[in-house]
């Protein structure tokens, strides 16, 4: 399983990460393999605290293989080997000492499919906070559930009936529970990948609103096929093609005035 | 894209055509459908009739296993016989073997049949007494030598009537039969009819089909299954015990923790082939480790439920293991994305839900186990067993038969009043198995309402 090895590139990578005071997740050199398949080359990438940060690009350029280094969800793909470090806060997280378990305590994610557990809505956001022992009391786990049902904004659609299924909420609601699921084990980064490309336009504004409303809090980075989305939640954007991070901007000059020529392109609509 | 659509396929108006009527290939599709659908049909009509085929046989033959003919005498336990010494003395008492008995069970029915005011008709009182079973006097012993205050007292006691009797009140035995048939004669059944009138003699539902033991050829009247359902019972326990903790266990490695290489293929290669091997090869295995080698007792059920482990494994881990693919993966990613360990993950969430798979697969297993007969005959539980084995977990060491053997062995006994018996114990595995089956079920139901 664990066929990730992993390096260290250079040993002034974490130094250099601490002094950059300014990012949360540095990316040096990151290089992933599935198998013989090169599916990133060399990124390099600083993400800045308590802002959204947007990877767009083409399908299949590698946004989801390098939104799942960041919590080492791709520990769980036996082919799949990543090089290279990614700090977050100036510590290494490939580095072998390092749990992956407890990481992603600290990185919740929304997958692209509303994946709720087929268990209450109660059980679903209590789960995380129960399994990393969050709460004392009972009455400590409702306070959680609350909390984070309130930060997802589904608190009212939903406190009247915590027991019922959460598998049979709308697929907008799923998708908030799930977040209210990441946000209940107060994570300070969460990755979000297409968290809206199953949902209508309504939901999708609601999910949207929710990430402005995160972002206070917490570190955002979420993974988007669309444009528009990208230019309303997002302060950075990073544009990936063919395994490539090609271009690292403040969101409004991406959208207005690109560097790179690709990047031009593929927002003009011309691939992808 | 959408020049090349134009320029190829006309568009739809110029293909004139009416909704109405059918082309040649809507009906050729139709008709293949029809045919298609007509096949199932007769392949679920063939599959009902063999069932219903089968139900009738057995039960037909088998039902009246539940009944019994009995006669009923009161019978006064005669201390001069019984207990000479008149100390009441347990050990003394023993000493009188079941030929001190017969007597009083002779006496008691003569007694009987001239209070009825029943006449003989030339048949001697020794040649009434054969209509009563051969292990009525053992019972009779059985019930004194528990209660040794009985003596001397007149106790009514339901005896079985011999086995051509039985036979006679369930149509196996004629007044034709009878006159070839060294066992009995037609006086003793105008004799038995006249019991019936008179009301000594009846028919009861057979406990003892449950509880007794078998019985020897020439009884079969007396034969039950109760060694074999305990000896059934015990070695479904053993497999339950060892092969759904080990099955899981194993398939929760094999399918979440072991890394793909060719190590793990060949496993997996040889666990298919191993729910391939036939049973009586899990047999002679059986009896080559556990009995030669390891030195355990034959016939016993700690061995047969050693084997059938062996045998059901394969079943449970394959079973077990599509149920774990069946999960979704997404249900795993979610509990990992809040940090659960793997462990977690598969315990919390992935468990639960392929529990209803497990449960079927574990259930199948087990209901194949208790029907298996060859691997059982090898290891010698087809012994004659007439004691009860002890209760568990001594009574696992202890020799003992097993439902499908006892099928078997008493289809192979001479008198046909065992083939009455062998039916009647089918359905009891039968009942045994949809029982089982049941379980299944409401286990899976439980398990599904959880969400
Ligand atoms: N589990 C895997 N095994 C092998 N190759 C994979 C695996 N997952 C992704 N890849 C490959 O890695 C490359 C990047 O895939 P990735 O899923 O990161 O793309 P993406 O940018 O998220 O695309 P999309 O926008 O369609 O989601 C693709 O070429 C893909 O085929
Ligand atoms: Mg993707």
């Amino acid at each position: 399983m664990n066929s990730i090895s992993t390096m260290i590139t250079t040993t002034t990578s974490t130094t250099k990460a601490a002094t950059m005071s300014e990012s949360k997740i540095s990316a040096r050199n990151v290089q992933v393999f599935y198998g013989e398949k090169h599916a990133l080359r060399d990124v390099n990438i600083e993400i800045r605290p308590r802002s959204v940060t947007a990877f767009i690009g083409p399908s299949g350029c590698g946004k989801s293989t390098f939104l799942r280094c960041l919590n080492r969800m791709n520990d769980t793909i036996a082919s799949c080997r990543v090089e290279g470090s990614i700090g977050i806060d100036g510590e290494n997280i490939y580095d072998p000492k390092v749990d992956p378990v407890q990481l992603r305590a600290k990185v919740g994610m929304v997958f692209q499919k509303p994946n709720p557990f087929p268990k209450s809505i109660y059980e679903n956001v209590a789960y995380g906070p129960r399994i990393h022992g969050l709460a004392r009391k009972k009455s400590d786990l409702d306070d959680i559930v609350a909390s984070a049902l309130q930060k997802a904004g589904l608190w009212n659609e939903v406190k009247d009936r915590l027991q019922e299924s959460g598998t049979g909420l709308s697929g907008g609601q799923q998708q908030r529970l799930c977040i209210a699921r990441a946000v209940a084990v107060s994570p300070e980064i969460i990755l979000m990948d297409e968290p809206c490309s199953a949902l209508d336009p309504i939901a999708t504004a609601k999910v949207e609103e929710l990430i402005h409303e995160l972002r206070s809090n917490y570190t955002i980075v979420i993974v988007t096929h669309s444009m528009q989305q990208a230019a309303r939640v997002s302060q950075r954007t990073a544009m990936f093609h063919l395994g490539l991070l090609v271009e690292e901007n403040d969101t409004d000059k991406m959208f207005t005035n690109p560097d790179d020529q690709r990047t031009q392109d593929y927002i003009m609509g011309r691939f992808g | 894209m959408t020049d090349i659509t134009a320029a190829g396929i006309p568009p739809a108006e110029t293909q004139k055509k009416s909704l109405l009527t059918l082309d040649d290939r809507t009906r050729r599709r139709n008709a293949a459908e029809m045919r298609f659908r007509m096949m199932g049909k007769i392949g679920v009509l063939i599959g009902i009739l063999a069932l219903v085929g089968l139900l009738t046989s057995i039960l037909s033959n088998g039902l009246s296993s539940f009944q019994q003919t009995f006669i009923t005498l009161d019978i006064h336990l005669d201390p001069a016989r019984l207990d000479k010494s008149g100390n009441r003395n347990p050990e003394e008492i023993a000493k009188v073997t079941t030929f001190g008995y017969a007597p009083l069970i002779e006496k008691a029915l003569s007694e009987a049949m001239t209070a009825k005011g029943i006449l003989g008709n030339g048949v001697t009182v020794k040649a009434a007494a054969e209509l009563i079973s051969k292990e009525a006097p053992a019972d009779l012993r059985n019930y004194v030598i528990a209660d040794p205050q009985s003596i001397g007292q007149t106790v009514s006691f339901k005896l079985l009537a011999a086995g051509r009797i039985d036979g006679y009140y369930k149509g196996r035995v004629t007044m034709e039969s009878a006159k070839l048939d060294r066992n009995i004669s037609p006086e003793q059944l105008l004799l038995a009819d006249k019991l019936k009138s008179a009301g000594l003699l009846t028919t009861k539902f057979n406990w003892s089909f449950f509880t007794a033991p078998d019985a020897s050829d020439t009884r079969p009247e007396a034969a039950g299954l109760g060694v074999a359902i305990i000896g059934s019972l015990y070695m479904m326990l053993i497999v339950l015990v060892l092969s759904l903790p080990i099955g899981v266990a194993a398939s929760i490695y094999l399918e979440e923790f072991a890394p793909q290489n060719k190590f793990t293929d060949l496993i997996e290669v040889n666990i298919a082939n191993l729910a391939a091997v036939p049973s009586v090869v899990f047999g002679i295995l059986g009896l080559a480790i556990f009995i030669n080698f390891a030195g355990m007792p034959q016939s016993a059920p700690v061995v047969g439920g050693l084997v059938l482990t062996l045998m059901t494994l394969p079943t449970i881990i394959i079973a077990t293991r599509a149920a774990f693919k069946s999960v979704p993966p997404s249900i795993r990613d979610a509990a990992l994305g809040v940090g659960a360990s793997k462990m977690q993950a598969i315990f919390h969430h992935v468990l639960p839900l392929a529990m209803p798979g497990v449960l079927t697969g574990t259930i199948i297993g087990l209901a194949r186990a208790l029907g298996e007969t060859a691997p059982l005959l090898l290891i010698g539980m087809v012994a004659f067993v007439r004691e009860y084995p002890a209760g568990p977990p001594d009574g696992f060491f202890d020799p003992a038969s097993a439902l499908p053997v006892q099928v078997y062995n008493w289809t192979q006994r001479g008198d046909p009043a065992f083939i009455e018996r062998a039916s009647g114990a089918i359905i009891v595995l039968l009942i045994f198995l949809i029982t089982m089956n049941m379980v299944a079920i409401i286990l899976r139901s439980r398990f599904e309402r959880r969400w």
